[in-house]
């Protein structure tokens, strides 16, 4: 799977994309954070304030409750500051 | 959100400026087009302290996003075209970022659908922008507002839609 990362989440986990092999137990997004957080201080950081992480699965709005299910990618960013 | 709209719809995602004169002027009024209206939103300089706003973006996500409220607005107003071109990369003060364009029959439905459209824009469509201060020095990513957040979810409630 495909992971990216946008803004100041990019810049705190120092790589715009990384393609990672999903562990079995990984089902939502909020699954995937919580092991994100686990592979370093960098993640740690980023994601420590999920309040201020917005997700997406393949180009969609996603919860941290939405299951990954057959996704390609998956984003993380700060919430939209376009317009 | 999902669907394609009925109506004619021009999405740009783009570094280079626009001018929403001649964006206007391609919009060919139809038979039963009796109202356009058209929004752009500048680059403030914020008193002169900043030189530019610097915008990251979604590539894929932004034009699919955009393409899911425009498909809403014209399933909550009777549309006869849309437009929305939004830039990206750096973008000095006084350049245009966003226009809207929402074209109906009738002016009500064309000002809700523009105000909607951008109220939606700012808190679903992936945009991030950096403050570049007058000196050049990139500054701070610019925090999300509350305001927005409100602006957004005013249009919410399903009879909002007149």
């Amino acid at each position: 799977m495909k992971v990216r990362y946008f803004a100041w989440l990019r810049e705190r986990v120092g790589r715009a994309e990384e393609e990672i092999a999903l562990p079995p137990h990984i089902e939502t997004v909020g699954d995937l954070v919580g092991w994100l957080k686990s592979r370093g201080p960098e993640f740690e950081g980023a994601f420590e304030n999920a309040a201020v992480v917005r997700a997406a699965l393949d180009h969609t709005h996603a919860s941290l409750d939405t299951r990954l299910g057959q996704a390609q990618e998956v984003a993380f960013f700060p919430p939209m500051t376009g317009g | 959100m999902a669907g394609q709209a009925s109506f004619p719809v021009s999405i740009r995602v783009e570094e280079a400026p626009f001018d929403p004169t001649a964006e206007l002027a391609r919009l060919s009024g139809a038979d039963d087009m009796g109202a356009v209206v058209s929004f752009t939103g500048l680059c403030r300089g914020e008193g002169g302290r900043l030189a530019a706003l610097e915008l990251e973006h979604y590539p894929g996500m932004v034009e699919a996003e955009l393409a899911r409220l425009i498909a809403e607005a014209g399933r909550r107003w009777p549309l006869l075209a849309v437009t929305v071109i939004h830039r990206h990369g750096r973008i000095a003060v006084g350049e245009p970022i966003v226009l809207v364009i929402t074209a109906s029959a009738h002016r009500e439905a064309a000002f809700s659908a523009a105000a909607f459209l951008m109220d939606w824009l700012k808190t679903r469509a992936p945009f991030w922008k950096r403050e570049i201060a007058a000196d050049g020095t990139p500054g701070d990513w610019i925090e999300a507002k509350a305001d927005d957040d409100a602006a957004a979810s005013r249009w919410d409630a399903p009879e909002a839609a007149q």
